[in-house]
């Protein structure tokens, strides 16, 4: 069981916490078709941390120190963003969008062989969003 | 001042090939399904050779050639183990002017660290641990007069090795000369970022390790690291990185039932007590120093002084000093033996560098200097350079919560000692810090009340063999650096002996 915090807000139908670029997503629909079902969680730490981490989705298991932050809506198939809750605690107030640039991320990420990285493109919750 | 000539050129003391398969068996082998990847130079973003993109098929070959050579070796004597990481380091030190300028090239860092530190450090692991094998003994203990406990150290067999790309030998050796010493053979993949410098050393110590006792995969982690870390035919797996690829292992790990040590990075807080600016001395110009360490090797260590926290008494003034001494870092040319600092280590690193800056500003954090890409000319125009940052805000911002891995520095201040211990800990990890007091006591109190494996105390930086390294918190598990680090190598055989002929009676 893990808290959907999709939403900041507490009251209407405040805006996602997570978008994708136009990029991003067309590269989401080649590493599917590659793949299958696909899903990203929130890194932190050293090297390559900090960065979003693209899996087969259920290849990472998730748990109770995750937060689901949201879905990623791409194309006929949706994404799932996941993150460790104490790093959430301190990401809460940001919203996240996934961009790809060119690079040579490490880790497991599935882009990496494309000779692109996922990268997190983030901005603050305007007061009218939180 | 010595500028060497870049790989490749006239001139140039170190040679790549222009393409790299796999180091297994004792030799090259071509990738099986003989697909290649384009290595740049971060020093100026162009390719300088290709390197074999592995898979589970090669991870195989390189378990099987591991398995071949493990029994042999974890049975040769610790003198025979010893002699040979005593040569790996003679070698290495005959060849040291050429390997810096090898891993300069790979990595994007200046030469005068990989000549002052990185390789000079790889040497003395490679001693320290030749030596620590030899001193080490197993234990007795005398249960009752017909009854003793043996415990013997026996290698674990095959282990597999995750490095990563900011110190591509050093950090690899961390890893290569406790498991060799302890007997153990290694199947090692290097980070895709910095795949060959590794084999350049391999290659000019080939002659010295029996085959298969040390194999090296390349490729990318979802192709090659994955399968490395999932196999049930290793005994153990190492891994430097970050948290979520961390996490990812230990529950490969966990598949399996291996034991895992992992180092995944920090925020680490560097204090400076009101008592450093007593006097402008030797001291406070080595706490100057201490402060800008958050610019070597770009930023790009885990330990990264990244959280500079100064007493208020002394803010403002410590602080103009500090972003004096910052202006001074030389940028430029990393083959200059001037330059200070260097490229960082690939495009999409310099990319997140400079989206944290976005963020920062975005959060209201004030940038006193830097703040931006650094645009250098001629060859250089397309490496990947940054200009030294520093930061001023407030803890909770993501600037003071994230490790970067760039040359940025967030600053803040703090009242008193309890203040400064509560910013200190008020973060994910605990890998290291730094503590600057002329106070011994002042000092002594901060380094056990921070919560971090390594508490740099009136220094920064300094990574010797004998000192264990290693995260409280979400920096990790396990430690390296430090006789200890054997155990992490080591299985532990216990015979427990009877010398009595008397039956217990129970039966």
């Amino acid at each position: 069981m893990s808290d959907d915090t999709s939403s900041p807000g507490t009251v209407g139908a405040p805006p996602a916490r997570v978008a994708v670029t136009d990029d991003a997503a067309a590269l989401l629909v080649r590493l599917r078709e590659k793949h299958g079902e696909l899903m990203f969680h929130q890194s932190g730490g050293c090297c390559d941390g900090s960065s979003p981490m693209c899996y087969p989705d259920g290849d990472f298991i998730t748990g109770d120190a995750d937060v689901h932050l949201g879905d990623l809506a791409v194309d006929s198939f949706t994404v799932p963003v996941w993150m460790s809750r104490n790093q959430f605690e301190y990401w809460k107030h940001t919203h996240l969008t996934i961009d790809v640039v060119p690079g040579r991320g490490a880790g497991f990420s599935l882009e990496a062989p494309e000779g692109v990285r996922f990268l997190i493109r983030s901005r603050l919750f305007t007061d009218d969003e939180w | 001042m010595t500028v060497y000539a870049a790989p490749g050129t006239e001139g140039a003391i170190a040679t790549y090939r222009t393409r790299y398969d796999h180091w297994i068996g004792g030799e090259y082998v071509p990738p099986a399904n003989g697909q290649y990847f384009e290595n740049p130079s971060p020093v100026t973003g162009r390719t300088f050779t290709e390197v074999a993109r592995g898979d589970a098929d090669d991870i195989d070959r390189a378990l099987d050639a591991a398995h071949g050579a493990a029994p042999a070796w974890g049975r040769t004597s610790v003198t025979e183990r010893a002699i040979i990481l005593n040569k790996i380091a003679d070698r290495m030190e005959e060849h040291l002017e050429e390997l810096a300028v090898a891993e300069t090239w790979e990595n994007g860092k200046p030469v005068r660290e990989t000549l002052a530190a990185d390789m000079p450090l790889a040497i003395d692991h490679f001693r320290y641990f030749a030596g620590a094998i030899r001193a080490q003994e197993g234990s007795i203990s005398e249960i009752d007069g017909d009854t003793i406990a043996y415990h013997f150290h026996e290698p674990l067999g095959v282990v597999g090795q995750i490095i990563p790309w900011n110190f591509p030998i050093l950090m690899a050796v961390w890893k290569l000369a406790p498991a060799l010493a302890a007997g153990n053979a290694v199947v090692l993949k290097p980070a895709e970022q910095t795949p060959t410098s590794i084999l350049y050393l391999m290659e000019l110590i080939a002659d010295l390790l029996p085959p298969g006792v040390v194999n090296v995969v390349n490729g990318f982690g979802a192709e090659a690291g994955k399968p490395l870390a999932s196999s049930p035919r290793i005994r153990k797996i190492a891994f430097t990185g970050e948290t979520t690829t961390g996490r990812l292992i230990m529950q490969y790990a966990s598949q399996n039932i291996i034991p895992v040590t992992l180092e995944l990075g920090g925020k680490s807080p560097n204090i400076f007590f009101s008592d450093v600016a007593a006097a402008r001395d030797d001291f406070y110009d080595k706490a100057l120093e201490g402060f800008t360490m958050f610019a070597l090797n770009q930023g790009e260590v885990c330990t990264c002084p990244s959280r500079a926290l100064i007493q208020s008494d002394i803010y403002r003034d410590f602080l103009a000093d500090a972003v004096a001494r910052t202006e001074a870092v030389k940028q430029g040319n990393p083959l200059d033996t001037d330059t200070m600092i260097g490229a960082q280590a690939s495009n999409d690193q310099l990319e997140k560098i400079l989206s944290y800056f976005e963020i920062g500003r975005a959060e209201g954090a004030k940038v006193l200097t830097g703040g931006h890409r650094a645009e250098l000319e001629g060859d250089l125009a397309g490496g990947y350079y940054v200009t030294p940052t520093i930061f001023e805000g407030k803890n909770e911002m993501r600037v003071f919560q994230e490790e970067i891995f760039g040359p940025v520095v967030a600053v803040t201040e703090f009242a008193d000692f309890d203040d400064a211990i509560k910013i200190a800990n008020d973060t994910l990890y605990g890998l290291g810090a730094g503590v600057w007091s002329r106070s011994g006591a002042d000092a002594y109190r901060a380094g056990r009340a921070i919560e971090a494996g390594r508490v740099w105390t009136n220094n920064y930086h300094a990574y010797p063999a004998a000192a264990a390294f290693g995260g409280y918190k979400g920096s990790g598990v396990g430690r390296e650096n430090h006789k200890m680090m054997l155990d992490h190598y080591q299985q532990t055989k216990n015979l427990l002996v009877s010398y009595s002929p008397q039956k217990l009676g129970f039966f």
